[in-house]
């Protein structure tokens, strides 16, 4: 056997290593040592994003090309690491407290095992590597929900998570077992795109894509899947939430693409654009309509981002080279925005339990600097101008309206209103805190140095990836390399 | 005697079926992680029927429902240590007794 193949894998073995040195280490420590396990793991894990970035560009495939390591993955790679890295920064002050003392170095352990999975599943150009690395990714997550193991809401949005994610990996089984008898015997993503291309147009491949199609639909928590979602939110440990919502998120919805385009690309108009038109629409509508009446912020959050991921969907749909660029580019971005309003959810969890929107009224009377914080992720997240998350929805617009097709400029209407939905309740929380004439619920504190560092990032992401870095026009190049390859089944 | 495909793909489907029935209407959490298990071993027999008559002469879709019971294995594994932590925690299985957290 030929191992050199394996340095395609290096961000795979990197994250595979901190994961065995932080297992040996939380084993064979003592007592007082174990303490130091979250910044052994943050500093390790940061190290490894740096030489990840560094040592990346050097497009490789293994395992026969079950496994592609191209830029656009290493790109997405870096970003996923960023925002895994600010959520550990940001768990470090709740993995300190006496409670967690026993558990906390399988939180990390848990935490680098599921990101393992998703390398795998971005990478994955078969569908049987695709799916080992979905439950690689979705079976820790469980574990992490189920984390705060008193707590009764954790233990039930941890049964609710795992038989949902276990009926949607069922579902997207019987799906990929029809597309195995459409395939000519192989799973490959191309050769699955030949035989797609060149037979008929069947009932079976219809099925078979809507079976596919829900079974990723349920880990993005696109609309009519997304039943599991406010629950889970609510009930995991907040590190656990923001995990959820940036990192699981944005690495389906890349592998998302890569199925849809790569594999089934030959049949984008005929079966899954109109099937992906609806659910856009459907997503983006649903959730934010429900998290106008949201008053817990982790439920709040839940349905943000139920509506947000209908945004990152809006990439797959427009199937061309800038969206595949806008989407990494939202991501990003969302990571920054998101990230940035659940370290402050996390620091006030953490200072007095509260998380209650009510609670945060006239928080700028005691903490203006988490105020402030919270305002720039809730601005961006809605999209307003001189923020980050204003460029990014931009750029997808941008994206889907290149094609000129009347219908998808209906859908980029339809979001734009949605948009303006979503103003409103985001703007709804900074209402609470700076316009609310009530004496301030939450007492004045001064959150920990991680907590601020993690915010720190956070706020500097938001203001300055829309303005003044180059960071979009990177991902567009790389991405530009990658294109013909990646868009070939399109016609 | 020689069997055609569609006798093992009509009960495949009817088996997924009885497991969506299931999942939705079961009360208990065991009972749901059944139908589930139901589920996924309607999609191993759908790859494996498939592999016998269509492509006799591979084996990937063998290998794939190789692999696709160990995930189902260690997804029931989970499963249970978290219904356990419910019975735990509520002393109960029963999903009417799990809902602390509604719309």
């Amino acid at each position: 056997m030929d191992y050199s193949q394996f340095s395609a894998m290096i961000p795979e073995l990197i994250v595979l290593g901190i994961f065995i040195l932080v297992f040996l280490f939380d084993t064979f420590a003592g007592e007082t040592a174990r303490k130091a396990d979250g910044m052994l793991t943050t500093v390790l894990f940061g190290l490894g994003t740096v030489a990840i970035f560094f040592t990346g560009c050097m497009p490789k495939e293994c395992f026969g090309g079950m496994y592609v390591n191209n830029h656009i993955e290493l790109v997405l790679k870096c970003i996923l690491n960023l925002g895994v890295f600010i959520v550990l920064v940001q768990s470090l002050k709740w993995t300190d407290t006496p409670d967690m003392k026993l558990r906390r170095g399988e939180f990390y352990e848990l935490l680098l095992a599921t990101l393992f999975g998703m390398y795998l599943m971005i990478s994955a150009r078969h569908f049987l590597l695709f799916v080992i690395g979905l439950e690689t990714a979705s079976l820790p997550l469980a574990a992490l929900v189920a984390f705060n193991k008193k707590h009764n809401e954790s233990a039930e949005a941890a049964a609710k998570y795992i038989m949902t994610a276990v009926f949607s990996s069922a579902v997207l089984m019987m799906g990929l077992s029809f597309v195995y008898g459409l395939s000519g015997g192989s799973l490959y993503y191309g050769d699955v795109a030949n035989a797609v291309a060149e037979g008929p147009m069947s009932g079976m491949l219809i099925v078979a894509l809507a079976f596919v199609l829900g079974g990723i639909g349920f880990k993005l928590s696109l609309v009519p899947f997304h039943l599991w979602t406010a629950d889970v939110y609510q009930g995991a440990p907040t590190a656990v939430t923001s995990y959820l919502s940036v990192i699981s998120k944005g690495s389906a919805a890349f592998a998302f693409f890569i199925i849809f385009v790569q594999a089934f690309g030959a049949v984008y108009p005929d079966a899954w654009e109109w099937m992906l038109y609806a659910i856009i629409i459907l997503t983006i509508t649903v959730g934010n309509l429900f998290a106008i009446r949201q008053r817990n912020m982790k439920r709040f959050m839940a349905f943000s981002s139920v509506s947000q991921a209908g945004y990152i969907m809006l990439g797959v749909i427009a199937a061309n080279a800038i969206g595949m660029t806008s989407m990494l580019f939202y991501i990003l971005v969302y990571i920054f925005s998101n990230l940035g309003a659940f370290g402050v959810i996390s620091a006030i969890e953490n200072q007095t339990g509260r998380l209650s929107m009510d609670d945060y009224r006239g928080l700028h009377k005691s903490n203006p600097w988490l105020s402030f914080a919270m305002t720039l992720a809730m601005f961006s997240l809605a999209g307003i101008p001189p923020f980050a998350g204003f460029f990014s929805k931009i750029l997808i617009f941008t994206s889907v309206t290149a094609s000129n097709s009347m219908a998808l400029y209906m859908l980029v209407l339809i979001a734009l209103i949605n948009t303006i939905i979503s103003l409103y309740y985001y703007l709804l929380v900074v209402k609470a805190m700076w316009i609310s004439p009530e004496e301030p619920v939450v007492s004045s504190f001064r959150s920990s140095g991680s907590e601020r560092f993690g915010m720190w990032i956070c706020v500097a992401g938001i203001i300055f990836i829309g303005l003044v870095s180059p960071i979009y026009g990177l991902i567009s190049k790389l991405v530009t390399e990658d294109a013909p390859q990646l868009l070939a089944w399109l016609g | 005697m020689d069997l055609g495909i569609l006798w093992y793909l009509v009960p495949s489907v009817l088996m997924f079926a009885c497991g969506v029935y299931g999942f939705v209407t079961r009360k208990n959490l065991i009972a749901i992680l059944i139908s589930l298990e139901l589920m996924l071993n309607a999609a191993d027999l759908n790859f494996v029927a498939f592999n016998r008559y269509l492509f006799p002469g591979m084996m990937e879709g063998m290998v794939f429902t190789l692999f696709a019971i160990a995930i189902a294995a260690a997804e029931t594994a989970i499963a249970i240590a978290i219904i356990i932590n419910i019975y735990r925690v509520v002393g109960n299985t029963d999903i009417n007794e799990v809902t602390k957290m509604k719309f």
